[in-house]
């Protein structure tokens, strides 16, 4: 799912975080020959790229014939074009299953289960990263068949056999206009939590017992501690949660292609399923590159306010 | 006073186990729907195991379903990315960690900048600079974009590794008069073994679990994900054969998984949380 948590945005919650210290060591030259190989192939196939990008997203081209400029016609469309302006709303949505829910079980089992040493916890977190460790395709074949009506598999199984057959809608879960995007929703939930759980637990483990003391010795009550202690004590465990899930929200693709082909209608479609099925299959090559490139400043002002906001929170 | 804790631990391994079984359900039972009998007639449930256990699954996606195809073409993928990647950024991180040169500082957050830019941003211009190339469906167009991709992160990671090096061991390297590729690889490699370790098997999983490029850019030589989402398409209601081709691409991560996962963890949540 990510979240995907590709390992490219794995450590950009740092990023902002670390003033850039003064690089250590004597000036040489030699440098440039040491970084070069890496330069020249990450400037080729991902810097170069960017700047044809914004070329191509001027033209009306459909990828074979000779395009046509066609100026800002292209980001313009980002205002005006209901589908897609929708695939934003629908990771909105998403993100409610793909950040927001993984917090909150992520934050309640880990003070839970903080109480008392765990034995047997590597065992456990071993299970419970398995879903972030397997490709998302295979995941997401697996949930194919969890959700599946012909043949039925084990949630509409479960369901009759209690008793609430009828709840289930006649297309599938993931056929349904109503159901498809909650249903990738409670994938990517089940991708995010053992990460943020695992993350938390290690987080709250941190914090020294002391401020735990210090906030009974007060008179504070369970709540009062979680606002007081937990939470500030697991501030940046939280940052590094948000901003990975919500940039992996903001990018998914893989699942919606396994689980829905952005399906029924548009109704699971997202940026990324936009921008491919615009320029392979309805031949709208410079809209995806303008729309590619929408959703990377995207990315950077979502990750930037993020960082800033949280370290904000923090100096307070 | 004795029964309070005793009853938080049980319910406590309750909570763990469920949340466990929760995260690993729809695995197993994918596991155990590919042993079933083939055909839309035979369905598994998930709450039951198979009438009969057969391997014959795993055969008909390996040999017809193309699974040995696309099981190579990862594996040679991964076996040219993963080293040459990991040099790479081995050698990039020891600059920014031990040099100073004229636009370092610039280079060095140029690639950081490359661990938020999403793969969609590039694609369309990507797709057509490949082609000019003429590597379209080959291995070389996995290879380089996925390196190209993986540097980001790995130069960022090395170059921490190398800054937490004792300074001692850098000044005795001064004295003794070595080389600067001396000092790298007599003695900081050796010294950040681990940490190479962590991003080599990192990188491997990245590149073996990397789905958008292989379907963008391979047509007949598609990875092993892609490989079995097509096949997953041509093969909707053979639940019980597309679960063995579901379960041999994943099974290459699990055993790495299950082997280096200190390592995992490491890179997943140190790498995370600590810069």
């Amino acid at each position: 799912m990510e979240e995907e948590l590709s390992v490219a945005s794995r450590a950009v919650a740092v990023g902002g975080r670390r003033k850039p210290e003064r690089l250590p060591g004597e000036a040489r030259r030699i440098g440039y020959l040491y970084v070069a190989p890496a330069f020249i192939l990450y400037a080729a196939f991902n810097l170069f790229p960017l700047v044809q990008g914004v070329n191509i997203s001027f033209y009306n081209w459909d990828g074979i014939s000779p395009g046509t400029w066609v100026g800002l016609a292209n980001y313009r469309e980002f205002f005006t074009d209901p589908a897609i302006r929708s695939t934003y709303l629908h990771v909105l949505e998403l993100m409610f299953f793909y950040t927001f829910m993984p917090i909150v079980i992520g934050l309640f089992l880990a003070v839970v289960l903080s109480r008392i040493r765990i034995r047997g916890l590597t065992f456990f977190r071993m299970l419970l990263f398995l879903p972030l460790v397997i490709t998302d395709v295979v995941t997401a074949v697996a949930w194919t068949w969890v959700y599946g009506t012909r043949p039925a598999g084990p949630l509409n199984t479960m369901l009759e056999a209690v008793g609430l057959g009828h709840f289930i809608p006649s297309a599938g879960w993931l056929g349904d206009f109503n159901t498809a995007l909650p249903a990738v929703g409670v994938f990517g939930m089940w991708g995010g939590f053992g990460f943020s759980l695992i993350l938390f637990l290690a987080g709250v483990m941190k914090i020294p017992a002391s401020l735990y003391e210090a906030a009974r010795v007060d008179g504070a009550n369970a709540l009062r501690e979680f606002l007081a202690v937990t939470l500030p004590g697991l501030r940046y465990e939280l940052q590094v949660v948000v901003v990975l899930s919500v940039i992996g929200t903001l990018g998914t693709f893989d699942e919606i292609y396994v689980l829905t082909a952005g399906g029924p209608g548009t109704a699971t479609s997202v940026p990324a399923y936009q921008i491919w099925n615009r320029m392979f299959n309805t031949g709208q090559v410079g809209s995806a590159a303008a729309l590619g490139l929408v959703l990377m400043l995207i990315v950077f002002a979502v990750t930037f306010a993020i960082n800033r906001a949280m370290e904000r929170g923090g100096e307070d | 006073m004795n029964t309070a804790p005793r009853r938080q631990i049980a319910f406590n391994y309750f909570l763990l186990i469920l949340c466990s079984a929760v995260a690993i359900y729809p695995l197993v039972g994918i596991g155990l729907a590919s042993l079933y009998p083939r055909g839309p007639a035979s369905s598994p449930s998930g709450f039951s195991l198979p009438p009969t256990f057969g391997w014959h699954n795993y055969v008909d996606a390996w040999t017809q379903g193309k699974f040995s195809g696309y099981f190579k073409v990862s594996t040679i993928v991964a076996a040219v990315m993963v080293p040459a990647s990991v040099v790479l950024s081995i050698l990039g991180g020891y600059a920014f960690a031990t040099m100073r040169f004229r636009g370092a500082k610039v280079i060095f957050w140029l690639f950081i900048l490359g661990l938020i830019i999403p793969t969609e941003a590039t694609i369309v211009p990507l797709y057509y600079d490949v082609r000019a190339m003429g590597l379209i469906d080959t291995y070389w167009a996995l290879i380089l974009l996925e390196v190209s991709g993986e540097v980001s992160f790995g130069i960022y990671w090395m170059r921490a590794a190398f800054m937490s090096a004792p300074r001692s061991l850098l000044e005795a390297a001064r004295i003794d008069g070595a080389s600067s590729w001396r000092t790298l690889w007599g003695i900081l490699v050796p010294f950040a073994r681990p940490a190479i370790l962590t991003l080599s098997v990192l990188t491997f999983a990245d590149s073996w679990n990397e789905f958008f490029l292989a379907l963008v850019f391979t047509v007949n030589h598609m990875t092993a994900p892609a490989g079995l989402a097509s096949f997953q398409g041509r093969y909707t209601t053979d639940i019980a054969l597309v679960s063995a081709g579901a379960m041999i691409v994943a099974l290459p991560i699990v055993i790495v998984f299950i082997f280096f996962q200190r390592d995992f963890m490491r890179g997943m949540l140190t790498g995370a949380v600590k810069g």
